[in-house]
Order: structure tokens, then sequence, then C-alpha cells
């Protein structure tokens, strides 16, 4: 008897976390994609939570303060960590994708603060969903340079 | 040269810390023994025997004083070690690759000295250097009562201290040195055949993200609560191996693990802190798997401390205890790994760096093995009383315990969805803030609604009725001011919840001390001013912890305004316009750019305030761009009241154009209680955490005294 009764609360508390998880997850999980991947699966994507991952191209960023438009194209990059390892780690992988031109690439449009990280060769993980119109509209844009801790290797000097 | 030196320090380091571990392990044959005999083969059997036979206190006593005595060199030889290393940094040692990528010429002194924990390698070196220091002073308590502990402390604290010294010495050198090769510069440990030393004229210079005195203070602080809480789990490991399974490991570290609590919570806050101030998103937290690796110990050390409490009290729940500290030991090991290397900010790229598997293997090992002593000693962990009834303290103590675990599960959940999602059903989804706050809200509001009864409820035995007398005051009086909030300032329901709790929780609390303040006034005729400072004094765990509870109210204060309640706005001006926000005018005044003494090009913006008409004051967002990192950092201008933050970034401004400055504004209500709470939150953990003068036996009689007294008011 005694113990029933904490088994019970014990289980409602655990049915209730399942619960919350799922509820949660089901609600606010995005895919995360690589550029390959999203144009792969054609338009049933359109409008779908989704996290994408590319490098940045410099020369196509560009910014309006006046609307606080910012637009930028992100090639492909790999996602998986053995992938990214062959091309020779991420700060290679980016730099070969942004060098590539047979690459797929996607525009993206973020409203909001341009960021500082924001540059050639970054990686971008844009969070948000595609338009039908072919361009990834991002809620958010995080942004990663790996060339900052990895490149370990200076220019020759003199 | 002094680079060859400090490397050839921490090979020396690494084999002294092996050398006490091993020492520690054979000092004790029996107790070896006991652990061979857990594994019913054999082999195993045998080998248990021969070592029972072996068995010879004299040799032993010697063995573990020749350990600890190791384990005592460790310390000395690191500093040494981080010494050079400083030495190298201060002097632009740039021939060595740590140096080249965390440090640049034009960087002040200090800030080339704070470099030391701005990458991956010499941060680890910095755990280790506290982890010896951690080592040492728990070397140099009273032995006496506790001496067959002291070979198994040893013992962990020296596997752990070898595990990463080891990291440091084969993996991640911060003494590595470049050299010029026919192939090309590479950093090498030891000088490779025809080459030659590389100097770079200037390094890379740390992340002008890392510059900020929140950052300077931040890593160490984490860090000192990820070390501190590896002496908890040492001594828990010790009474697992004994077999002294009593609550005698839990008194030991009593202190230590307070203070490890301390340690990271500030670790914790002073990141948000840093993240409000540096990163320019008018957050605080971001739900980041980084910063989640950071909170999973924290959930499991608060659990930890409180559910200890019972096992001292009642004798219950030791299985559990057991298994709260060795996760959060594994969690401060992952964390540690996590938080501090650079990229890797997710799962996926964890994997990626060389020294990850090594890591998940090291928490594998240790969890396993660790899991496995507790079933080892299952029998001897059993409750000495049984738990009753559903209100009583130590039953509300374990829901908080279920809760804390529960928001573990969340966190860690939302970590690897991506992976599981992967395994299962073939396509990568991730789970973002939203994630976090849904599923966590109700947890946290449940903690919150137990922080509110659990004080006021009785040991082994409470009811409904007994609870319901102790709480309806305060209950009434919470109602009353939800009311005054819901008419005058909100009404959102997720913030009447959450007000209420606070209020709530704030009044039992203040209630509780009210109450124990009285009794002592009435029995011994004392002022209450004078009242309550002795029954603080009398026992300062619980009441520092009610001060700590009502510290984490008023972080929730803050976390709900500015979840619930953030106003942001954007737009360009030109030098006179203005915009309004949340009652705030702000003016744009003008606009200067030049050149920072640290190498920076500093572009600052002035903008005045108003509020209803009457002027308030200038604000300065400013945007740094630092030349030798080739990265510009976006400072915020603020104005923090107890209403409000007037938060404002300068976005752009290009001085060749004429279209004015774009801003991004954000008005903040209430977050400064968040970091009110956390100066409150050290006051009360000062409290429950200071030395004992008293000899413990006394404090614990005085301890039961009081609260008989409250709980049968």
């Amino acid at each position: 008897m005694k113990i029933n009764k904490f088994v019970i609360g014990g289980l409602l508390i655990l049915g209730a976390v399942v619960f919350l998880i799922w509820n949660a997850a089901s609600s606010t999980s995005e895919f995360f994609l690589t550029i390959d991947e999203l144009q792969a699966k054609g338009p049933d994507i359109v409008d779908k939570n989704l996290r994408v991952s590319g490098a940045v191209l410099g020369d196509t960023i560009q910014y309006d303060p006046q609307t606080l438009t910012l637009t930028f194209e992100v090639a492909h990059v790999p996602a998986d960590g053995p992938d990214i390892e062959t091309e020779g780690g991420l700060a290679e992988a980016l730099y070969q994708a942004t060098i590539d031109p047979s690459r797929a690439r996607m525009t993206v449009v973020y409203i909001g603060v341009k960021p500082d990280l924001l540059r050639h060769e970054a990686q971008a993980i844009v969070t948000g969903h595609l338009g039908a119109d072919g361009i990834f509209y991002a809620d958010e844009l995080l942004l990663k340079c790996p060339t900052r801790y990895e490149e370990a290797i200076p220019d020759q000097a003199g | 040269m002094i680079a060859n030196f400090g490397f050839g320090i921490l090979l020396v380091t690494f084999f002294v810390t092996v050398y006490s571990a091993v020492t520690a392990s054979v000092s004790n044959p029996k107790g070896l023994a006991l652990v061979f005999c857990g594994i019913p083969t054999r082999q195993t059997r045998l080998i248990a025997d021969w070592l029972e036979k072996r068995d010879n206190p004299q040799q032993s006593a010697a063995l573990v004083e020749s350990a600890r005595r190791a384990m005592l060199l460790a310390w000395p030889l690191l500093t040494l070690a981080s010494g050079l290393l400083i030495y190298l940094l201060i002097n632009n040692h740039f021939e060595v690759q740590f140096v080249y990528e965390v440090t640049s010429r034009s960087m002040p002194t200090y800030l080339k000295v704070t470099a030391w924990w701005g990458g991956q390698a010499g941060s680890l070196l910095f755990w280790s250097w506290l982890m010896s220091a951690f080592a040492s002073l728990v070397t140099l308590r009273k032995w006496d009562r506790d001496r067959e502990f002291l070979p198994w402390v040893i013992l962990v604290l020296c596997v752990t201290l070898a595990f990463f010294i080891g990291m440091t010495v084969f993996f991640e050198n911060p003494f590595a040195q470049l050299y010029q090769t026919p192939a090309g510069v590479e950093a090498y440990l030891i000088q490779p055949a025809d080459s030659i030393l590389f100097t770079p004229e200037d390094g890379r210079g740390l992340n002008p993200l890392l510059r900020h005195p929140g950052m300077i203070i931040h890593p160490p602080m984490l860090y000192l609560g990820f070390v501190s809480f590896v002496v908890p789990f040492a001594f828990a490991i010790a009474a697992l191996i004994t077999g002294r399974t009593d609550d005698r490991w839990i008194r030991i570290t009593r202190r230590w693990t307070l203070w490890a609590w301390l340690f990271l919570t500030l670790g914790l806050v002073l990141g948000g802190r840093w993240a409000y101030d540096v990163l320019g998103w008018g957050g605080y937290w971001g739900w980041d798997p980084v910063e989640i690796a950071a909170f999973m110990p924290w959930l499991t050390g608060t659990a930890f401390l409180h559910s200890v409490m019972i096992q001292e009290k009642r004798g219950m729940l030791k299985h559990w205890n057991m298994l709260l500290i060795i996760l959060t030991y594994d969690l401060v090991i992952f964390g540690t790994f996590l938080t501090r290397s650079g990229v890797l900010s997710s799962v996926h790229a964890f994997a990626q760096s060389a020294i990850g598997p090594l890591f998940f293997g090291y928490i594998v090992v240790t969890f396993v093995a660790s899991v496995g002593l507790i079933i080892y000693r299952w029998g001897s962990l059993r409750s000495e009383t049984e738990m009753t009834s559903l209100l009583s303290r130590e039953a509300l103590f374990l829901f908080n315990n279920l809760l804390f675990m529960s928001i573990l599960v969340v966190c860690f959940w939302g970590v690897i969805y991506p992976l599981t999602s992967e395994l299962f059903t073939g396509s990568k989804v991730t789970v973002g803030p939203a994630y976090y706050e849904r599923a966590n809200g109700p947890l946290f509001a449940a903690l919150m609604f137990l922080m509110g009864i659990a004080p006021l409820s009785a040991w082994g035995h409470s009811t409904l009725k007994t609870l319901g007398r102790a709480i309806w005051k305060p209950t009434l009086v919470a109602v009353v001011i939800t009311a005054i909030i819901y008419t005058t300032y909100t009404q959102n329901v997720y913030a009447i919840i959450g007000f209420f709790l606070v209020a709530y929780v704030i009044l039992v609390t203040l209630y509780e001390y009210l109450r124990g303040a009285r009794a002592r006034q009435k029995s011994r005729g004392e002022n209450i001013f004078t009242a309550l400072w002795n029954l603080t004094g009398r026992d300062r765990r619980r009441y520092g912890g009610y001060i700590i509870h009502l510290s984490m109210m008023l972080m929730a204060i803050g976390i709900l305004g500015i979840e619930l309640f953030q106003l942001e706005t954007q737009g360009t001006l030109e030098v006179g316009q203005q915009k309004s926000i949340g009652g705030y005018d702000v003016k744009y005044d003008e606009i200067a750019q030049f050149i920072g003494p640290d190498g920076r090009e500093v572009t600052r913006a002035v903008l005045s305030v108003y509020q209803d008409g009457a002027y308030l004051g200038e604000l300065y967002p400013r945007i740094d761009y630092y030349f030798d990192a080739q990265q510009q950092m976006t400072i915020p201008g603020q104005r923090s009241t107890l209403k409000d933050d007037l938060y404002i970034l300068l976005v752009s401004w290009e001085p060749a154009s004429a279209t004015g400055a774009t801003f991004k504004i954000f008005v903040n209500p209430l977050v400064n209680w968040l970091w009110m709470g956390s100066l409150l939150f050290l006051v009360g953990i000062v409290i429950a955490a200071w030395p004992d003068k008293e000899p413990e036996r006394v404090v614990v009689r005085a301890e039961k005294r009081i609260r008989q007294a409250s709980a049968a008011d």
C-alpha cells in the first residue's frame, strides 16, 4: 500500500515528463538539413520548420540598414563528421564549398541586425522556412568561424 | 627552451599522478580483493585470494603515505608549468602555438595572463592546476577518523588528474612549438629533423568576444565548480569501496559540495551576464548545447544537495545519492570538454575532435565502474527508515529530486535529439530554445511550488490538514499580491502563475523565518533582530538555504520579466531624430569614430534618453573592430533600473553615407532582479557553507531541537 502511493506518484511525474518532452519536441522541432538534402526534398519541405547549414559566400552579402534586410548566399557543406573529416576539417570544408562553383547554393533572407561574425567562409546555420520562391527566410541566424580557433598555421612571414 | 622545459614538467607531473594512483590502489590489498570478489569468476576469485594473503598493515601505511606525497607534488609542479606558460604568454613567445593562437602584441598584460584559459590546451592545464590544488587541500584535512578512505580518495583524485594531464601532454599541449619544415609550418612537441623554429611576427589575439571581465572570471568560476565536485565524488567512491556506506562521506564533503555549487552557480550567472553585455542579442541564455553542458551538472548537483539531507536526517535514498554524485562527476567531465573547446557547439562537432572519443571513453568507463560499485554494495545501502507520507518533508524532497532529474532529462534529450532522430527516422531533427522553454517551464513552476510547501511540512508525517494550517496565511497574502499585479501590471496567464508562485515562495520563506525568530523571542527573551541572527547562526544550512530560495525567486522575477515582456524595435535614425519604445524616447545626437588604445577601431554613438519629457541621461552603444582578430563586437548602451533595462545596440553606420545610423532597441523589464538575485544567492550560500567552529555533533543536535520547535508550531 505504502509503496504504491509513491510508485503512482513517480509514474505520474514520469508520464508528465514524457508528455512535456513529446509535446514540446513535436511542436518546435526543426529538420536539420544540408542544402543538397533540402533541394532533393523538393516542394514538400516548403513552410516546414527547418535548420540549414551552409558556407557563406562573402561577395553575396548585402545589407540594407534602412529595412534591416540582410541577404546572402550559402553553399552546400556536408553536415556529418566523417564527411567533413574527409574534406580536411570544417575550415577546409567551408573553404572548398566557397570555391567550388558546382555546389548547390541557396539565397537566405534575414531581417534584423547583421551579425558580427557574418563573413566569407563562415558557417551559417539558419533557422526558418523555405519559401515557395526557393528563398530561405531565416528567423534565426547562427554563425561559426572555425578559422578563428582551428587554423593553427600562420601565413609564412618573410 | 622554456616551452620544452614546460613540456618536461607536464610529463613528470603525469607520471607522478599515475604513480600516486597506482600506489594508492595497491596499498590496500584487502580492499582491492573486495573489489575483485564482486566479479564472480574463478580468475578474479584467485586474484582476490592472492591479494588477501598479501595484506600487511605496516607496508600498506607506507604505501599510502608515498601516494599521498606524490599527489602533493602535483600542485607545485603544475604551478611551475603554468607559471612558464604565463611567462611565454606575457612575453609574446609566438613560436609557441598556443601563445600564437590566443595573444597578440597589442593585448594588455592582464589579458595575456587570462589568455591562459582562453583556448582549449591552456584551459585543460588550468583545470588540472585547480584540480591539483584541491587534491592537496583534501589531504590537509584531519584524517584520523577516516584513514580507510584516504587511499581511495587519492586514487580517484589522481586518476582524474592523470586523465586531464594526459590529455594536455599527449593531445592538447600548450607548449607545442611551430617549426618550419620542408613541408610547411607545423606544430611539434619535439623538434623534427631538418627544421627550424618558426616565430610569427604577431599572434592572432584572443577572440575579442572573450575580452570582457565577465568572460575573464566566468571560466575560472565554472571550473572551480566543476573541480570541487570531484572531491565529493572521490569520497563517495571511497565509501563504496571500503564499505563504510553510512553518511560519513556526506558529512565530510558537505562543505565541498556547497562551495562547488556556489562556484558553478556563479559561473553560470556570470556567463549569462557576459552574454547580455557582449553578445548583443538582448538575452542572457540561449539554450545552446554548450550552455546546457554546464547546466546539467548544476541540476544533478542541486538535486544532490537536497537529497543528502534526507540521508543525513532519515537514512534514506542512499543509492540515489551515490548515483547523483556519480552523474554529477561525469557531467562535469562532459561539461569541461564541451564548454571550452571553441568551435564545438553541437554534438556533431563533438565527435570530430581527436580528444572527443577519449573523453567519451573516460566518461563511459568511470560511469560503468562507479555504478558497478553501487550494485556491489547494494545491500549495505538500504534505507534505515521507510517513507510513509506523501506530504512529509522527505517525500517532497524526493519529488524535488525527480523534478531536477526531469529537467536534466529534458535537456539531455534536447542535446541528443538530432542523433536519436537520425538513428530512428533517418532525418536529422533539432530543437531550439522554444523546446526547452516549453518543456521546462512547467517543471520549473512545479519546483517553485515545492519550494513553497516543503519548508512548512514536517519530517516523517504530514497531512493536508497540518500542512494547510501552516500554509493558508502566506497563500492568502500571495493571492492578494497576485490580484494587485493582475489589475495593475499584466494579464498574461504565464506571468500571473509565475508571479503568484514567486510571491508565495517569498512569503512562505519569510514567514518560516519569522516563526523561528518568534519562537526564540518567546523562549529566550531575545529581541527580534538578535533572534533572527541567532536563528540563522544555529542552523546555517537551513536558513542559508532559505536565503538561496529567496534569491532564486528574485532571479525568477527577472527571468519572467525579460522572457515574457521584452520589447524591441529597430530602425535607422538621422542625427536629431527620435524613436519611442516602452515609455522611453531615444534621440540620436551624434556619432564618432576613433582608434582605441588596444588595437581596435571604435564607432561610438551618443543618444539621449527621455521619459515623459524628462531627460534621463545619455547612452553610448558602440561597435569595436579589432584589427588583430579581424572581428567586430557590438557593445550595447544600457540603462538599468529596477523596473526595466533600456538596451540599445548600434547596428550599422557607414561613414560615407548620409543615411544615418541603424539602432536596435530593447526594453527588458525586471531583468535587473536576475543580477540582484545572484548577489543575494552569494550571501545565502556563504552563510550555508561557512566552516563551523563548533564540532559537528553539537550542531546536529541543536538543529534537531529547533526543527522540532518549528514543526510543532
